[in-house]
């Protein structure tokens, strides 16, 4: 379908869309079963200036939004969200910086990402603190000048790979939520270290780690927005990447489809296409209207995030709930219509079903994007006059 | 550095056909691209610029499309660009182009390096990089795979040959054509797009460059083209399907027969 894009928007999709099938989906296979961090394809990401799609000119990026960053990452996810998750993740880890930075930290750290030469990342889960991020262990103890930090961050998408890393930590612990501060921390900073890195179902190729804190100080000017606030800060960096995890879901279902409708044109049973039976077109019609319907939501919510509207909330978890649910779907169905030849490593879409499940974890399982969307309908509710 | 690039538009060879009447290419139709080899050229100047500062600009002779290869390459990083265009330039051989890029090349001011691809894929002459150093009185190296070093005024590169390569040290500036082994081209990038996108060129005609006419186009091509034929197939072919093992195990049994082996 035309969504009416911009030039501009046209070319970096097709510059993704290049990318993509040139660079990453010869190797897509490979970096699954070695489970490699794809780091040649971040380099190419950053010679075509990818990673500053969101951020502002003044700050070395190109001057785009959370949509002209859906459209990159959903490139990249037709082919691998291995690959697209670490090119993502960046985001994640740099929204905080974007959103919360004073000039100083903006000017400092916005430009190494936005040209690609560092990589983010985006500490906030803990082992006792996952949907309840009230849960937070960590710490961090003003002494002098410097924040101590210590504790143990863990599931960290670009974890080791990336240098600039935005983290949550307790500043106040006995106030709870209102207690949290999120800090700017670079690799190689002594006492920060890394565990080992997690063996997953999919997007084996992206990186997870644990960020270990012993006793880590970090100069005061690291922290990002005011004492107490880094509650907020993980919110509303939520609320702008979240899309992106819609994004990553459609562009993972329409590579499944793309796979599928290619498959079953040539599989013959009964002497005839496959394709020929009503059974694999109206599954076929299901996958393809659900996987357009999600990325007319996520383009949309993209959109509307990009016109900067006080609460996003509702809408952000919207995009990410019903896109991720539809990869699921749409790639399970993608697997079974291919039948033998589907469930063997041999072709991508078993992959794609493994690599799918995430989508509905991460950044907010989706029982909890329905608890955020709950709580927004009970606040609108309320607010209404009667 | 200031480094010209020779570059040439070609038909995208994937989609080539041959008119069976005329042994001529098709090229109605068939998408035009950046020559191939032109892109290994492009990517060893934008990395020397990286790596040295200084400025590559891209030249190229053709019908005013081809301003369409410009972009591509300013898309890859390249500064400034020259499309030699004229209806005069028509028909031009290896030796009537090398003779106008040579122009323009001079055109463009003092340069320390001019590098091309070794060769086009539509004509697979390889003479026009030759061609240029000639006529721009440059010393030349053919089928560079890497550019060792560049200092004082001297660059160390070495030349594929048939059975390994050569350390050559040339002075500059100097013309040089590339292999394929010498990098791998980059992908545009965003910005280099937006800024292809936004570039307007104006060709420069046979007068802007000050051509002399009987030395462009048809009129200062030597070369004539008598026939252009597809060799024959050969005949006498047997093509052994199969297996893998059962191929092996009949070929091996025919060229017994044959007593080959």
């Amino acid at each position: 379908m035309d969504y009416f894009l911009t030039d501009t928007q046209a070319e970096i999709r097709n510059l993704a869309r290049q990318i993509a099938h040139e660079k990453v989906k010869p190797v897509r296979a490979e970096l699954d079963e070695k489970e490699e961090f794809p780091w040649e394809i971040m380099k190419v990401l950053a010679q075509a200036d990818l990673f500053g799609l969101y951020i502002p000119e003044e700050y070395g990026g190109f001057g785009g939004g959370a949509f002209e960053n859906c459209l990159a990452v959903e490139e990249l996810s037709r082919v691998c969200i291995g690959v697209s998750v670490s090119f993502a993740a960046s985001g994640l880890g740099a929204y905080p910086i974007l959103l919360f930075g004073n000039e100083e930290q903006k000017k400092k750290y916005l430009p190494q990402i936005a040209s690609g030469q560092r990589l983010a990342a985006f500490g906030l889960t803990e082992a006792g603190a996952g949907s309840d991020a009230g849960g937070t262990r960590t710490t961090a103890v003003l002494d002098g000048n410097e924040y101590v930090i210590n504790g143990t961050k863990q599931w960290i998408t670009n974890g080791g790979e990336a240098e600039i890393y935005t983290v949550i930590a307790m500043t106040n612990p006995a106030k709870g939520s209102r207690g949290a501060s999120a800090f700017i921390v670079e690799k190689g900073t002594p006492g920060f270290s890394f565990g080992k890195k997690e063996k997953k179902m999919g997007i084996r190729s992206s990186a997870t780690r644990e960020l270990v804190f012993e006793n880590c100080r970090v100069p005061r000017e690291n922290l990002l927005s005011k004492d107490g606030m880094g509650f907020l800060v993980a919110m509303k960096t939520l609320d702008k990447s979240r899309p992106g995890i819609g994004a990553q879901a459609v562009g993972l279902a329409q590579g499944a489809i793309d796979e599928c409708v290619e498959y079953a044109r040539e599989r013959r049973q009964f002497e005839q296409p496959i394709i020929s039976f009503q059974a694999i077109q109206h599954m076929l019609a299901d996958m393809c209207t659900q996987t357009e319907a999600a990325r007319a939501l996520v383009y949309a919510v993209a959109k509307f995030i990009d016109s900067d509207p006080k609460d996003v909330s509702k809408a952000s978890a919207m995009a990410k709930l019903f896109a991720s649910d539809v990869a699921m779907k749409v790639t399970v169905d993608a697997v079974q219509i291919m039948g033998g030849y589907g469930y063997m490593r041999e072709y991508p879409v078993e992959k794609m079903m493994r690599d799918a499940k995430i989508l509905q974890i991460y950044e907010g399982t989706n029982q909890i994007q329905r608890n955020v969307i709950g709580a927004a309908l009970i606040k609108e509710a309320a607010g209404k006059k009667k | 550095m200031n480094i010209a690039v020779c570059v040439k538009q070609v038909p995208d060879a994937s989609e080539v056909k041959i008119d069976k009447a005329t042994g001529t290419m098709v090229r109605e139709g068939v998408p035009a691209v950046l020559n191939p080899f032109d892109a290994y050229a492009v990517e060893e100047a934008v990395r020397l610029k990286e790596k040295h500062g200084g400025k590559v600009s891209a030249v190229t002779m053709g019908p005013p499309q081809a301003g369409e290869v410009l972009k591509h390459v300013v898309a890859m990083g390249a500064d400034d660009v020259m499309l030699i265009s004229d209806r005069a330039f028509a028909g031009a051989d290896t030796w009537a182009t090398s003779y106008t890029l040579g122009l323009g090349l001079k055109k463009l001011g003092p340069l320390d390096l001019v590098i091309c691809g070794k060769q086009a894929i539509d004509g697979d002459t390889a003479q026009v990089g030759p061609g240029v150093a000639e006529n721009l009185g440059l010393p030349f190296v053919a089928y560079v795979r890497r550019i060792v070093d560049v200092s004082g005024g001297k660059m160390r590169v070495e030349r594929l040959i048939e059975d390994g390569y050569e350390v050559v040290e040339v002075s500059l500036p100097a013309v040089i054509t590339v292999v394929k082994e010498i990098n791998a081209p980059r992908m545009p990038s965003l910005k280099g797009k937006m800024k292809a996108k936004s570039l307007e060129i104006k060709p420069l005609s046979a007068q802007d460059i000050g051509a002399e006419a009987e030395k462009i186009g048809l009129a200062g091509s030597p070369t004539k083209v008598m026939k252009v034929f597809s060799p024959p197939p050969k005949g006498n072919r047997e093509k052994i399907d199969g297996a893998p093992e059962e191929q092996a195990a009949r070929l091996a049994e025919k060229l017994k027969a044959l007593k080959i082996i």
